[in-house]
């Protein structure tokens, strides 16, 4: 799939550098400028073609809309209060359109690592991390991801974002990040 | 390793042994304010250049750490040539309680360290010692030399040949080494067990100290691996699904306490390490971590927020109902117990960040032994004199040493990158 999408991306690429490339200044060229518009308007109804072909696979697996940065899909970060594990309301939208993505991707996996900052001991944050990830998964359950897709796994303190010792780091650190295996 | 010390102590020479049971009884009563005075002159040296460590200078840095004794080294009187020249008045009159004087030599492929410890106040010489030592492990022959030293003042085993395990995280440009160590008590002498690009975790002594287990996430998760110390042999013992965490060995060595969610959320489990075989400690839909044994065997105490915040309960090693012991914190955790089973020191929380906090278990008297933002990961020496713990000094992970009394604070050697999670080994 990322293949077809890279080709046409090159092709396109290479239509455009040969456009640039186009030869006007010789009237002996005119015949074999007529030649290259040939090829060209072949490669382009060729390009057509295997874009189309593309964009017909696509719709049941829709690769592009995890890629695109408009998508609520593109958001892969939830962030909790210092000690809890609840999910606020502001990621609601962003985790049912990543459950609705589970559900009509039967094939993507996701996993939740859970994360927090560095106050309290480094075992209860351990736990705490994999609880916050946890409320993750039930979010997407409850809005139809399947429990198959869910991996759940913490790393408590140890892998922090931010290393400043204040709110705004913490804040950073106390997070589960939405993981997606590599796509098929 | 193991074996070298065992040479060193066969080679351990009591001199004079008649005069050296003459050893004065002095109890280590908690709230002790009044450190003792001891003044340890300088060895002398009678070899060429100097010898590998200034082993007087590792005994008087290993006294001052413990927090009992103040030690003298400027200003001394002229010490004794030998134990038939001390004279005790100039000592006395100095203010001085003890007097260590020692010397070393060059003897083969060893350094002979003979040393003396008198009491001033009852003018008499406790012992003399004559230990040959091999002159590349002379920090440890220091270290032994300072364990009589304090055993001889105090009536208590000395702690300081004891060795701690940490982990050591150095950033790259990208990515992160988490190294497995273990060091001399005071943090010298570093060697690395375990390396990885992935966190290590929760380090903790096999009671005869030939093994390790710790939490490693090479996997991409939690498990909980065992090492042997001298050979390096490794093992995967714990991997069940969820995490796998926080394992404190029993003290009989056959048992692994440690806390799994593999039913959904942490609970403590024992695990029996000749068979693998789980029981289940506890039943709880709370965060249950981080357990540790009392010395008996009998209880396991362990950190939960059954009741909303983390606290720390006690319950039977065999089953039985949890008893919450913290009520003074918002967030109580990561016990470790005196080697007397009598005190836990526990990280205590709250508005003004984390602390460490002692409670007596006889009387339920908590008593504040920090005063940092971030003290975390406590370990208690194996003597009960002093307790390790991980905390940060301008965003860099250090190690810090308070006395259990809570009086003297003491930082481990600066050392590149940062070190957390100490956990000091069992005297062997």
């Amino acid at each position: 799939m990322n293949n077809l999408f890279r080709l046409a991306l090159a092709a396109v690429v290479i239509a455009a550098l040969s456009a640039c490339a186009t030869p006007t200044r010789d009237a002996e060229d005119a015949e074999r400028a007529a030649e290259r518009e040939a090829a060209a308007e072949q490669a382009r109804a060729e390009r057509e073609a295997a874009e189309a072909r593309g964009l017909g696979r696509d719709r049941d697996f829709d690769a592009a809309a995890l890629d695109d940065p408009e998508s609520p899909l593109a958001e892969r970060l939830v962030y909790f209060e210092f000690d809890r594990d609840e999910v606020k309301s502001e990621y609601m939208p962003m985790l049912e359109a990543h459950a609705a993505y589970l559900s009509q991707n039967s094939g993507a996996r996701l996993r939740l690592e859970g994360h927090t900052d560095e106050r309290g001991t480094r075992e209860y944050n351990l736990a705490l991390g994999e609880r916050r990830a946890q409320s993750v998964r039930r979010v997407l359950n409850l809005n139809g991801a399947s429990d198959d897709q869910l991996e759940v796994i913490s790393y408590g303190e140890e892998m922090p974002v931010a290393f400043q010792q204040n709110e705004e780091a913490w804040a950073k650190n106390r997070r589960v990040e939405l993981v997606y295996e590599s796509r098929r | 390793m193991q074996r070298m010390i065992h040479t060193m102590l066969l080679g351990l020479a009591l001199l004079w042994s008649a005069q050296a049971q003459a050893v004065l009884e002095v109890t280590v009563t908690e709230g002790v304010t009044g450190a003792i005075p001891v003044a340890v002159a300088p060895f002398t040296w009678d070899g060429d250049g100097r010898p590998g460590e200034d082993v007087d200078q590792i005994l008087a840095a290993n006294l001052t750490r413990s927090g009992l004794f103040d030690v003298e080294r400027d200003g001394l009187p002229q010490a004794p040539s030998g134990p038939a020249d001390f004279l005790a008045q100039p000592w006395a009159e100095a203010g001085l309680e003890y007097l260590v004087v020692g010397s070393m030599r060059p003897d083969g492929d060893n350094v002979m360290v003979e040393f003396h410890v008198f009491d001033v106040l009852a003018e008499e010489r406790l012992g003399g010692w004559r230990i040959p030592v091999p002159a590349d492990m002379l920090r440890r022959g220091a270290h032994r030399v300072s364990d009589i030293v304090y055993e001889q003042i105090t009536g208590d085993p000395g702690a300081f040949s004891a060795r701690i395990a940490f982990v050591s995280v150095e950033r790259r440009n990208d990515s992160r080494e988490f190294r497995l160590e273990v060091a001399d008590s005071d943090g010298a002498n570093p060697r690395t067990l375990f390396r990885s690009e992935d966190p290590i975790m929760s380090p903790d002594w096999s009671p005869d100290g030939r093994e390790l287990v710790y939490v490693s996430f090479e996997n991409r998760r939690s498990e909980v691996f065992r090492q042997n110390v001298e050979t390096g042999e490794r093992n995967r013992i714990a991997s069940f699904t969820g995490i796998n965490s926080a394992p404190a060995w029993s003290p009989d060595g056959r048992q692994l306490a440690l806390s799994l969610s593999r039913d959904g959320s942490p609970n403590i489990y024992v695990m029996d390490l000749a068979s693998g075989d789980l029981r289940q400690l506890t039943r709880s839909s709370a965060i249950e971590t981080e357990p540790v044994w009392s010395p008996d065997g009998d209880t396991i105490y362990f950190t939960s927020d059954r009741a909303g915040a983390p606290q720390i309960y006690a319950q039977p090693a065999s089953g039985g109902n949890a008893r919450r012991l913290t009520f003074e914190s918002g967030y109580a955790a990561a016990a470790t117990i005196s080697p007397d089973g009598r005190s836990l020191v526990y990280v205590h929380g709250g508005d003004g960040g984390f602390q460490l906090a002692r409670l007596d278990l006889d009387d339920r008297r908590v008593t504040r032994l920090t005063d940092g933002r971030d003290a975390e990961s406590p370990s208690f020496a194996p003597n009960g004199s002093m307790i390790l713990y991980a905390m940060t000094d301008g965003g860099r992970g250090v190690l810090g040493s308070v006395s259990r009394d809570g009086q003297v604070h003491q930082r481990l050697a600066a050392r590149e990158g940062e070190v957390r999670e100490p956990a000091w080994s069992p005297l062997n």
